[in-house]
């Protein structure tokens, strides 16, 4: 007996240590491997995931939403005329302190100055590598130069005045870098340190990166928001969605990313499972080449959006996860006129009648469906095979076109390109012009601009839009804009997909960000 | 000896020079290049583009581009990464070894597998033995591996809980690599249970891929073993009252070693090419998902690299075979 009360105490007392000792780690199950750790490099958003844990920008956004937040500065102030951005920065924010560096000083503008005059200088410190999303965002066209007032105050100065400004700054290309430590890099002659070893003000640091298999980080106990719930933060990385969702079944990682959508349904089902899910930021569509035969007749284009069942489409390819849409702007984004147009009613007859009255008779064509998931669309070849047969609903006979996605991009961006592509977007910065300008203005067409699609009335709004500052009169163009493209029909829009997040039930706290990517500072774990 | 060793070294050139040409040619061959998916769904202009296409060194004649590249190569600099920026070389032996490990485990697998079930076939030709096993080899051998290995997982893993669904150890262990192979850094990193970890790790996609060789090895056995013991001197030996498992596992065996060994040097081939697919659906951080990944982001440099290397492994792994091949018969040393 005494043996055996013995024994139960040094079990309670071992079970109290490691208690006391536990510490939270949260295993994110990721899709893929970052390319490197310098928020200025890349632009995918496996990589961007990994530079949000250690990095922050001057202004971020509110998690869970479009609205542009402080960050590291404070308060900003803009002039008069659009050109002259004010940013007052946050005081006593210290840089991370890791084992390959420790700071001598907090955060100030020396930073904030190094880390956009970089990008404006374009001065690679590796070989083969660019400022990809500065370059992407047209920031080289809309910025004129940065400078240091004083400690805690810089001015950025733009060359003309551009509206989406402050959201583009609070993208993860213009998060701010240490000046220190890069000094003591190229000091050492160890630059390429820069882009495997970050060194952030924002809430995890980074302990250790092996390749292809994991990333690890621990939490940032000085970080200026306070520090986060969890105490470790693992990404492990899976490329296969089904592989994922076993290691989440298996409890081998506590959330995941990117799930079939066809295993939805049996992850809200499982007792120690959750999916929590949010409206995506982006549109998926069947684009037409308006600039070929016969698609380059409005009738035509309207009758063959008029032929698809997009009900239907929204419940087999997005599993229900996803609602018709009726405008390129999600219904969430401001000025959006999703919610008040009514889908096109899907009218077989109808639209047979507009084909033979626009003299279309016996129309073959190819669908293009993308050879990759995307949030907008995460089943191409099964929405292609659905389009393929509502098509022939009204006589038009189509064949499907699939190639490897590089291919794909390049293939599906000429002026002469045949058929209709399977294409969408997902928003970089929540505004707008972010949604029509690269996708649907006339500077894009034989590029983003799949439908090649260019109307002048339309694209003068968009660029009118883009020099106002005041929200309420870029509405006014965006709602106008948008009647023009419905009119003009360049595109058959399918759907606005539900972003879904599976995750362990012991896990709280998680907030979908609507530009996809994957945030863990408000995250907790209970045991 | 030494004349055969040559003969086979100079071959090796042409050889190289081919896999060379090939390898740089076959990922600029596929439409789309590295820009095309930095770009995805964006628009580029065409100075930007210009200008990306000049930093990646991308604007140059392609005869100059090759000579580049085979002047590196000789010099052993394969160049840096397009996606990553690093160094080919550095990338590959980090991750050479987990697909090294990998496939060793494979190979041990289906050898001790495959041969013996093979004896066992040829010992009890076309009885309810032969057939079950030559049977399973033949679905054995026609597993596409992405379906054999979800289901594994499905079954074993996520089912069962008997073994864990991927990578190649528990997270709740952290030590930095020294050597790469997984079984021997958790044993040197002194962790109680890592080497369990990692062992357990290892049981499905050692299946998965050894599959495939494991059906072939045993089938070719079989048929080789079936020749031998149609031999007049196994029926010496066993007119001299040898036991039958002393004419089958020594007499006999020993002379259908030659036609197994060629096949398990041909099998390496099979293993890396397997393992792309192994390695993607049990997240193992080697090589073939490396070439996958590079392929898809037509990381030119990577592709061009990586081939190179994975085929100049190959070539030293077939040199070793021919020259086990040599050692074991004599008549080819001749020849």
């Amino acid at each position: 007996m005494r043996l055996i009360t013995t024994l139960l105490a040094a079990t309670a007392l071992v079970a109290a240590l490691a208690g006391g000792a536990y510490a939270k780690t949260l295993v994110y199950c990721s899709e893929g491997s970052p390319e490197g750790f310098d928020p200025g490099l890349y632009e995918s958003g496996t990589t961007l995931d990994v530079n949000i844990a250690t990095y922050e920008g001057l202004v971020k956004f509110k998690l869970g939403s479009t609205e542009v937040r402080p960050a590291l500065a404070e308060k900003w102030e803009i002039s008069k005329d659009g050109l002259t951005y004010t940013f007052h920065l946050r005081h006593g924010v210290k840089w991370q302190t890791t084992d390959y560096f420790t700071p001598t000083r907090e955060f100030n503008a020396d930073d904030v100055v190094y880390s956009f005059q970089r990008q404006l200088d374009g001065k690679m410190y590796l070989p083969d590598t660019t400022y990809a999303y500065w370059g992407d965002m047209s920031m080289p066209d809309q910025v004129a130069g940065i400078k240091k007032i004083d400690d805690y105050t810089v001015e950025l100065t733009l060359k003309t005045p551009s509206a989406p400004m402050i959201a583009n700054l609070a993208m993860p290309f213009a998060e701010i870098v240490s000046k220190e430590y890069v000094d003591k890099l190229a000091e050492a002659n160890n630059m390429a340190q820069f882009n495997d070893k970050p060194v952030g003000t924002g809430p995890f640091i980074f302990v250790d990166y092996q390749k292809d298999a994991n990333i690890r980080f621990k939490a940032n106990p000085d970080y200026w928001g306070g520090a986060p719930k969890l105490d470790n933060l693992v990404f492990s990385i899976n490329k296969d969605a089904t592989a994922r969702y076993q290691s989440l079944k298996a409890g081998e990682c506590d959330i995941m990313a990117y799930p079939n959508p066809a295993d939805v349904d049996a992850i809200k089902k499982d007792p120690n499972l959750q999916a929590i899910q949010e409206k995506g930021l982006n549109f998926g569509a069947l684009w037409f080449n308006t600039q070929q035969k016969p698609f380059d007749n409005v009738e035509v284009r309207k009758a063959l959006d008029m032929a698809i069942d997009k009900k239907a489409l929204v419940q087999a390819v997005y599993q229900g996860q996803g609602q018709v849409a009726t405008s390129p702007l999600p219904p969430t984004m401001w000025s959006s006129i999703d919610g008040k147009l009514k889908p096109t009613a899907y009218n077989p007859d109808e639209a047979k009648k507009m084909l033979d009255k626009a003299g279309v008779k016996n129309l073959s064509m190819r669908i293009w469906a993308m050879p990759v998931a995307r949030p907008y669309m995460p089943d191409a070849k099964r929405a292609a095979e659905m389009l393929q047969a509502d098509f022939a609903k009204v006589g038009v006979t189509a064949s499907i076109y699939s190639v490897d996605w590089a291919e794909y991009l390049k293939d599906s961006k000429p002026v002469d390109r045949d058929g209709a592509v399977i294409m969408g977007w997902t928003g970089d910065n929540g505004d707008p012009d972010n949604f029509l300008t690269p996708n649907f203005g006339c500077d894009a067409v034989g590029g983003g601009n799949r439908a090649q699609w260019c109307n002048k009335d339309f694209d003068a709004l968009l660029k009118k839009a883009q020099q106002v500052t005041d929200q309420k009169e870029r509405t006014k163009l965006y709602e106008q804009a948008q009647e023009i493209f419905n009119k003009d029909t360049p595109v058959a829009l399918l759907a606005h997909s539900v972003v879904t997040m599976p995750m362990s039930k012991a896990v709280t706290g998680y907030i979908i960000d609507p530009f996809g990517l994957h945030h863990f500072e408000t995250v907790d774990k209970t045991e | 000896m030494l004349r055969y060793l040559l003969n086979r070294l100079v071959l090796v050139i042409p050889t190289f020079l081919g896999i060379s040409i090939l390898a740089f040619s076959f990922i600029r061959l596929l439409p789309g290049d590295p820009i095309d998916v930095l770009a995805g769904e964006r628009s580029m202009s065409a100075a930007r583009r210009a200008e990306l296409m000049h930093q990646f060194g991308l604007d140059q004649p392609l005869w100059v581009q090759y000579g580049q590249y085979l002047w590196k190569t000789l010099h052993g600099d394969l160049g840096t990464s397009l996606t990553t920026a690093h160094p080919i070389m550095g990338e590959f032996l980090t991750l050479f070894p987990a697909t090294v490990e990998l496939t060793i485990c494979a190979m041990i697998f289906a050898t001790v597998l495959g041969v013996l079930f093979g004896i066992l076939a040829a010992a009890r030709r076309d009885s309810w033995i032969d057939q079950l096993t030559m049977g399973t080899a033949l679905v054995g051998y026609s597993m596409p591996i992405f379906w054999w290995g979800l289901l594994l997982i499905i079954v074993f893993a996520a089912g069962l809980h008997w073994v864990p669904v991927s990578g190649r150890i528990s997270l709740d262990y952290y030590f930095k690599p020294v050597t790469g192979f997984m079984l021997i850094d958790s044993l040197l990193s002194g962790q109680k249970g890592a080497f369990q970890s990692a062992l357990q790790h290892l049981i499905l996609p050692t299946i998965v891929l050894g599959t495939i060789p494991l059906a072939v090895i045993a089938r070719q056995t079989r048929s080789a073993m079936l020749e031998v013991l149609g031999e007049d001197y196994v029926r010496t030996a066993r007119a001299k009252g040898l036991s039958d498992a002393r004419v089958t596992g020594i007499h006999a065996f020993r002379n259908a070693l030659i036609p197994v060994v060629t096949t398990i040097g041909l099998q390496v081939g099979t293993l890396f090419a397997g393992a792309i697919l192994t390695e993607t659906i049990f997240s193992w951080p080697g090589i073939g998902k490396w070439m996958i990944d590079a392929i898809g982001h037509r990381d030119y440099t990577v592709v061009q690299g990586g081939l190179l290397i994975i085929a100049v492994v190959v070539m030293v792994v077939n040199l070793i075979v021919d020259v086990l091949y040599a050692l074991i018969n004599p008549r080819i040393r001749s020849r």
